[in-house]
C-alpha cells in the first residue's frame, strides 16, 4: 500500500497506539473522581497538558483539550466572537479557510448578526497584509487566518499579521494550525497569536483528539455547558487516552521534524520536479511559501475521480482537493479563489507526505500516475 | 557560534571575607546538582568568579537552569582566548558573527586588568572594533545604545570575551545558611515562605500534616508537586508527611471548639520541632502573615509559639496577600496551590476561632490528654519522600 493522503489523516505511530491502549486499560478512571484512581488519572492528564504546553512553548493553563480541529476552530471562533460581541461585531477571515472556519463565520453572520469580511488571496493563495490592514475597522474583534492551507499547502504570513496586530488590543487573532503543526515552525508567542487550533490525527495521534491554545486572559463562550472541565472552556469527561496519545504523538512528530525536516523538503522538491515532467500535469502548489508535505496538481484532461480510482486499483491513496469536501462534487474553492480556471479547479489532486515517506514511494507513485494519465487520456479523448 | 564557557558573577558572596571559599564551594555544588545530564562540564572557582567550561555541551538548557540558582548575580556566555591581540580580534569577531542580525549595532568595551598589556583600552576598543566592522556586513557602530556590547577583559592568564548578560536569581547559595524545616500546608503562602528562605541560603526540609481520610491523596500529591516546584531553586528536598489524623481527632474531642485551631497549631509546632531536632536543622519556617487569619494575630502567635524556643522564620510576616500571590505566580506554585482540596488547616475549622486566645487556657485544655504519646507515635510513622526535579517515573513510558 502506498498511502499519500497524510493531510487527510495520518497513520498513528505504533508507540502512540500502545500508549492509548495502556492508558485505556490501566487508567480508565474519571479524572474528576475524588478517589485515588481518579487522582492518578488526573495526574496523567496534567502531565499530558504539561508536555503539550512545553512543546508549543506556552503555559499549561493555556492548553484546552478538544475533540479535534473542527471543534477547536468552532470553539475559538464562535467562542471568541460571542464572548466579545460587546466590543464590536466585525470579524475577518480569508476565503480559503477550512470549512470548519468558514461555516463558523457564516453561522455568526446569519444567526448572530456579525459582519464578516472574507479576504481574497493572490494567485499563490496568499492573503495580502495590505488587504487585511484595509479590512480592519474600529469594531473588528476577531481575525482568523490559517497557517498552512489544507488543499495546496501555501503558508500564510502569520508572524507578520501578528506583528501588525501587536498594538491592537481589540482584535483577537486565531490561527488554524491543523496542517502546519510539526511541518512548518510557528512561534505562537512571538506571532502574538491568541488562539490556535491543532488536531491529533494529523501528526500520527488518534482522531477525536485535539488542542486549542488559548492565551491566558482571552475570553471565550464555551460551546458545551456542563461539568467545567478544561478550564471551564470544554465540559465533558476528558478523553484521557486520546489526550495522552496526542501528547506523545506531538513529541514524536516534533522530534521527527527536527531530524527529517530536510528529508521531507527534498522529497517534496523531487516530487514537484517529476510531476512537472509528466505531460498534461499542471502544478497548483506555488514554488515559494509552501509547506513541505503537500503538493496539489491538476490533470485537466482527466477527471480527478477517475484518476483517484485508477491509483486506488494500484493500492495508491491520494485525495481530490481536501478529504473533507471531496464528497460534495464542487470544484476546489481554494483554487478558484487563487484565480485558477474552472477546469483546473475541477481536476485537482492532492498528494500529502509524512516524515515516513521515502524516495521509493515517490518513484512508484510517479510511475503509476504517468501510466494512468497516458492510458486514461487515450480512452477519454 | 560556539561559546566555550559560562562566566558566573557572585552577588552577596562578594561581600564575604575569609569564609568566602565556603560560599563559592556551596554554589558550585548546587549548580552541579541541577545539571546532572551535562556530563562534560568542568567547573573552576576563583575568588571572584566561577567558570563552567562547556566542552561542547549545548548552552541553552544550562542557561535556563542557572537562572534559578541563588547566589548568582549575573552570568554570561563567554569565549576564552590567549591574551594576544590577533587572537583577541579573531575571537571577538567570531562571537559577534554568531549573534548579529542585519542592521544591528555594536560597540567594544575593553577592560585591561593586566596593565602590562601593550595596548591601552582606547586602542584595544579601536583595534577590535575595526576588525569586526571590516569583517561583517550590515553591522555598524553605536557607542551609546548598541544592540551588542562586546566586552573584552584582558587578564594576565587569558582574555575573556562576552556579549550576553543574563540576570541571576541573587541571594545566597542554598545551604550556606544552614537548614530549616518548612511547614507546608498546600496553600499559597507556605511555598512562598520556602522560596524566600531558600533565597537567603537556607536548605529546606518540608513537613506536611496529613489527615486521611479527612484529607485526600490529591492533597498529598499537591504538596509533592509544590515541593517539586521548589526543587528548581534548591535541588532535592526531603518531604516528611506526618500522620496527623489521631491528633486532630483528639483535639476535636478534648478542646473547646473556639480553641481547637490554637491547639492544632501548637501540636504541629511541637511535632515540627521534634523532627527538626532529629534532622539537625536550626529553624522552623512558616508562611504566616500578620493578621491574615485567626491563628496569625500576635495574641495567637504568643499562645502557639509558647511550645518552642527554636527560631521561627516567618518570611511573609509583613506582606500583603497580593504581594504573596505575585511571588507565588512568579515561582510557579500558584496554580498548584489553588487546587481545591481540603488540607490539614482547612478541615475542622471552627466557625469562630479565637483571635485572642489565652495561653493559660489552651495549656489547661491540653493538660487532660497525653498528647506526648500521640506526638511520638506520629513522628515514628512519618513517611519521608525525597523529591527532585524528575517526575515520578511511572508514567514516563506513556509519553
Amino acid at each position: 500500500m502506498l498511502y499519500l493522503d497524510n493531510s487527510a489523516t495520518t497513520k498513528p505511530y505504533p508507540e502512540v497506539l500502545s500508549t492509548y491502549l495502556k492508558v485505556t486499560e490501566d487508567y480508565f478512571a474519571n479524572p474528576s473522581s475524588l478517589h485515588k484512581l481518579g487522582s492518578e488519572a488526573e495526574m496523567l492528564l496534567n502531565q499530558s497538558r504539561k508536555q503539550v504546553a512545553t512543546l508549543l512553548g506556552v503555559q499549561q493553563g493555556e492548553i484546552i483539550f478538544t475533540s479535534g480541529g473542527t471543534e477547536g476552530n468552532n470553539l475559538a471562533i464562535k467562542g471568541a466572537a460571542l464572548a466579545n460581541k460587546h466590543k464590536g461585531r466585525h470579524i475577518i477571515t480569508s476565503s480559503i479557510e477550512h470549512p470548519s472556519v468558514l461555516e463558523s463565520f457564516k453561522q455568526l453572520e446569519e444567526f448572530h448578526g456579525f459582519n464578516v469580511t472574507y479576504l481574497p488571496v493572490n494567485g499563490e493563495g496568499i492573503v495580502s497584509l495590505e488587504h487585511l490592514e484595509k479590512a480592519i475597522r474600529d469594531d473588528t474583534i476577531l481575525i482568523s487566518i490559517m497557517h498552512v492551507n489544507n488543499e495546496v499547502g501555501t503558508i500564510q504570513p502569520i508572524a507578520e499579521i501578528g506583528q501588525m496586530l501587536k498594538n491592537n488590543q481589540n482584535i483577537l487573532f486565531h490561527v488554524d494550525n491543523v496542517q502546519g503543526i510539526t511541518k512548518v515552525p510557528l512561534d505562537l508567542k512571538n506571532a502574538n497569536i491568541d488562539l490556535c487550533t491543532i488536531s491529533g490525527h494529523k501528526f500520527h495521534g488518534l482522531n477525536g483528539s485535539g488542542v486549542l491554545f488559548k492565551r491566558s486572559g482571552v475570553d471565550l463562550l464555551p460551546l458545551f455547558s456542563g461539568g467545567s472541565q478544561e478550564l471551564q472552556m470544554r465540559s465533558g469527561t476528558e478523553s484521557l487516552a486520546g489526550n495522552v496519545a496526542l501528547a506523545k504523538a506531538l513529541r514524536m512528530a516534533t522530534e521527527k521534524a527536527a531530524k527529517r525536516g530536510q528529508h521531507l523538503e527534498n522529497l517534496h522538491k523531487q516530487l514537484r520536479v517529476k510531476l512537472m515532467n509528466i505531460e498534461g500535469v499542471v502544478i497548483n502548489t506555488p514554488l515559494k511559501n509552501a509547506a513541505p508535505h503537500i503538493i496539489n496538481f491538476s490533470v485537466p484532461a482527466v477527471k480527478a475521480e477517475v484518476l483517484i480510482h485508477f491509483l486506488g486499483e494500484h493500492d495508491i491513496y491520494v485525495s481530490t482537493t481536501s478529504a473533507c469536501s471531496s464528497r460534495s462534487k464542487t470544484n476546489s474553492q481554494t483554487l478558484l479563489a487563487m484565480n485558477k480556471p474552472q477546469d483546473i479547479a475541477k481536476s485537482a489532486i492532492r498528494v500529502s507526505l509524512s516524515y515516513e515517506s521515502n524516495e521509493e514511494m515517490i518513484l512508484t507513485f510517479i510511475d503509476t500516475l504517468s501510466k494512468g494519465i497516458e492510458k486514461l487520456m487515450k480512452v477519454m479523448r | 557560534m560556539k561559546f566555550d564557557h559560562i562566566l558566573i558573577r557572585f552577588g552577596e558572596i562578594s561581600t564575604k571575607g575569609r569564609n568566602r571559599r565556603k560560599f563559592v564551594d556551596r554554589l558550585k555544588q548546587n549548580i552541579k546538582v541541577v545539571l546532572p545530564e551535562y556530563t562534560n562540564l568542568e567547573y573552576e572557582g576563583t575568588r571572584d568568579r566561577l567558570y563552567i567550561h562547556l566542552h561542547g555541551e549545548d548552552h541553552e538548557g544550562i542557561v535556563n537552569k542557572l537562572q534559578h540558582i541563588f547566589g548568582i548575580q549575573s552570568f554570561s556566555l563567554a569565549i576564552k582566548c590567549e591574551s594576544d591581540l590577533s587572537k583577541i580580534k579573531e575571537s571577538a569577531l567570531e562571537a559577534v558573527k554568531g549573534l548579529y542580525k542585519p542592521n544591528d549595532t555594536f560597540k567594544v568595551t575593553a577592560k585591561r586588568a593586566n596593565k602590562q598589556f601593550p595596548l591601552d583600552t582606547n586602542e584595544l576598543n579601536y583595534q577590535i572594533g575595526s576588525h569586526i566592522l571590516i569583517n561583517t556586513e550590515g553591522l555598524t557602530v553605536d557607542v551609546k545604545n548598541p544592540t551588542i556590547n562586546v566586552r573584552v577583559e584582558v587578564r594576565s592568564e587569558a582574555t575573556f570575551i562576552t556579549c550576553f548578560d543574563y540576570k541571576g536569581a541573587g541571594g545566597l547559595p542554598v545551604g550556606s545558611s544552614g537548614k530549616g524545616m518548612l511547614l507546608l500546608s498546600g496553600g499559597i503562602d507556605s511555598p512562598v515562605a520556602g522560596y524566600l528562605s531558600l533565597k537567603r541560603g537556607v536548605e529546606l526540609e518540608i513537613i506536611h500534616f496529613f489527615s486521611p481520610p479527612y484529607t485526600s491523596e490529591r492533597a498529598k500529591q499537591k504538596v509533592i508537586d509544590l515541593t517539586r516546584e521548589l526543587t528548581a531553586f534548591g535541588g532535592k528536598i526531603n518531604l516528611h508527611i506526618v500522620p496527623f489524623t489521631a491528633i486532630q481527632e483528639k483535639i476535636q474531642q478534648q478542646v473547646p471548639e473556639n480553641y481547637t485551631m490554637t491547639s492544632t497549631r501548637r501540636m504541629m509546632l511541637k511535632i515540627a520541632d521534634k523532627l527538626r531536632e532529629k534532622k539537625q536543622a536550626l529553624a522552623l519556617i512558616t508562611g504566616e502573615s500578620l493578621g491574615q487569619v485567626a491563628s496569625q494575630t500576635l495574641e495567637s502567635m504568643v499562645a502557639i509559639n509558647d511550645v518552642t524556643n527554636t527560631p521561627i522564620i516567618r518570611p511573609l510576616i509583613t506582606m500583603d496577600k497580593t504581594e504573596i500571590i505575585a511571588i507565588s505566580k512568579n515561582i510557579g506554585t500558584h496554580d498548584i496551590s489553588i487546587r481545591p482540596y481540603e488540607d490539614c488547616c482547612t478541615i475542622f475549622t471552627p466557625a469562630s476561632p479565637k483571635t485572642k486566645p489565652k495561653l493559660e487556657k489552651v495549656s489547661r485544655f491540653e493538660s487532660f490528654v497525653d498528647f506526648e504519646e500521640l506526638i511520638n507515635d506520629a513522628i515514628e510513622n512519618i513517611e519521608s519522600i525525597e523529591v527532585s526535579q524528575e517526575q515520578k517515573d511511572e508514567f514516563s513510558s506513556l509519553f
